[in-house]
């Protein structure tokens, strides 16, 4: 990929690439992308941000959502926002 | 995704990029199953001469039934089994294919078909997708009919082919196309590319034959040359540029074949780490290659998957580094490649325990620089390979 890394704007809706799986494995006890032949464990902030990706939440949406569910991780905005800039750089969402 | 673990294609990717942590190596210890394949069956319409299928194939021809397969599917979710290919052999020849898809589907597999796309239609395709089949994988020999016809030892598989994958992406799977490179075909890349663009593939599986099975018997027939290789790599890569400079989602997977390299892959990410193969007749492998190995493999009719994974000699045997011996054990790569592939040093060093010759700290190193030599030497013929059929599968199990 050798496109610069957009800054993705707060009002934007993402939504997951449908050629994605996103799901929940207990024996895991975290959150999987799977996609043909492969997948990846995401790690547990990861999964949160993307289990909050429904293509209706808009970005500031997730943002405050997390923040009230984790006031003690402090202002996680940038990660948030840099989680969903490589996770659109992966194809994994659309904006 | 880097390569894959069906017969037809290099071994399946595992990117734990974002977290995931692996457990490997030290001592006995071991990950979860992550990765099911399941041969179904060794029966296929088509030859070709690099099948990873064992020679004696059709020595172990007493497959599963539909109920032994949803057992196996069961237990292997419960243990953390995620993503289940669906392989063989054709898995379309199996009558309950549907069922099995289902099955799968329900217990909440990612589900990949993995197939020549011989036996498919549309129809069987539609009912697949609404038993919940996610994606489909289908393997190419060439990108002219004469020459993938020629390997697939087929008159119209090359145009079925064709068919079925654009039906694949009209009916809105995520596709990846397979073809299996080498000299005979590897100076195509750019058509192979330019046809993998225009069926729409998401991924495509540039994967030079790995020598196992079938395609080991006819290397002399397989392996390109350096220049050959060199070229392809570099015409990939023109290619990856021009097309991520348009944003295109399609990914280019480009499997380098080990002879070339100076040190081996780190094989199925670790013996018995995250693979687990389930042959037609239910014998259970870290890898369908394995199987070649002079070591005792359950079977999934004897014991529990768990057992199995956990506790049976064959799985542990490889895991950890006890087994290892010079130049692997004092190694400080030996946690990155393992020792390589033991099928290799079997076949190319009478003992599974050496080093992948393809290490060029291995002493047996000179049998991947003659292969090599010899590369530059062959005339193409193709009338000289040996190809993957019940007839020439008895003759060899003979002996």
């Amino acid at each position: 990929m050798t496109q610069t890394v957009q800054t993705i704007s707060t009002s934007a809706i993402p939504t997951l690439n449908r050629q994605f799986r996103f799901q929940w494995e207990p024996a895991q006890n975290g959150y999987d992308l799977l996609y043909p032949e492969g997948m990846v464990q995401l790690n547990p902030s990861a999964g949160e941000i993307l289990a909050l990706v429904d293509g209706k939440q808009s970005v500031e949406d997730i943002i405050v959502k997390l923040r009230s569910k984790f006031p003690e991780a402090g202002d996680i905005s940038a990660d948030i926002l840099e989680f969903l800039e490589e996770a659109y750089e992966q194809h994994w969402i659309t904006l | 995704m880097s390569s894959t673990g069906s017969p037809c294609s290099a071994q399946p990717t595992l990117s734990s990029g974002l977290a995931g942590e692996q457990q490997h190596a030290a001592g006995k210890s071991h990950g979860q199953p992550l990765w099911l394949l399941a041969e179904l069956t060794y029966r296929c319409p088509l030859q070709c001469p690099y099948c990873a299928n064992p020679l004696d194939f059709s020595n172990h021809s007493q497959e599963l039934s539909t109920e032994q397969w949803l057992d196996v599917f069961r237990q292997g979710r419960q243990m953390g089994a995620v993503q289940l290919g669906f392989s063989g052999g054709e898995p379309l020849v199996r009558q309950d294919l549907l069922e099995l898809i289902g099955g799968a589907s329900e217990m909440g597999y990612y589900t990949n078909l993995i197939t020549s796309g011989v036996g498919l239609n549309e129809h069987k395709m539609a009912e697949f997708r609404k038993a919940g089949l996610d994606h489909i994988q289908v393997s190419f020999q060439a990108s002219d009919e004469s020459v993938n016809n020629m390997l697939a030892g087929s008159k119209k598989a090359f145009e079925q082919k064709l068919r079925m994958a654009r039906e694949v992406k009209a009916q809105g799977y995520p596709m990846v196309l397979n073809f299996v490179t080498h000299r005979h075909n590897i100076d195509q890349i750019d058509r192979i590319i330019e046809l993998c663009v225009e069926l729409e593939a998401d991924y495509v599986e540039l994967a030079t034959c790995q020598y196992y099975g079938w395609a080991f018997e006819n290397i002399e027939q397989l392996l390109p040359t350096r220049a050959q290789l060199e070229r392809a790599e570099r015409i990939t890569n023109e290619y990856r540029e021009k097309l991520a400079a348009q944003n295109h989602p399609i990914k280019l997977i480009f499997v380098t074949p080990d002879y070339y390299e100076e040190r081996p892959k780190g094989c199925m990410n670790g013996w018995g780490q995250v693979f687990l193969t389930v042959a037609p007749d239910g014998t259970a492998l870290p890898c369908h290659s394995a199987r070649m190995l002079p070591l005792e493999f359950p079977n999934v009719r004897d014991m529990s998957l768990q057992q199995i994974w956990n506790d049976s000699p064959g799985f542990n045997h490889f895991r950890g580094e006890e087994w290892m011996k010079e130049p692997c054990r004092s190694c400080d790569e030996r946690e990155k490649d393992f020792g390589g592939c033991h099928c290799q040093a079997y076949m190319l060093t009478g003992d599974a325990h050496n080093a992948d010759p393809v290490c060029s700290k291995s002493p047996h190193h000179d049998k991947i620089l003659a292969a090599r030599q010899k590369a530059e030497q062959v005339i193409d013929d193709p009338s000289q390979f040996l190809y993957r059929n019940e007839r020439n599968s008895r003759i060899i199990a003979r002996g």
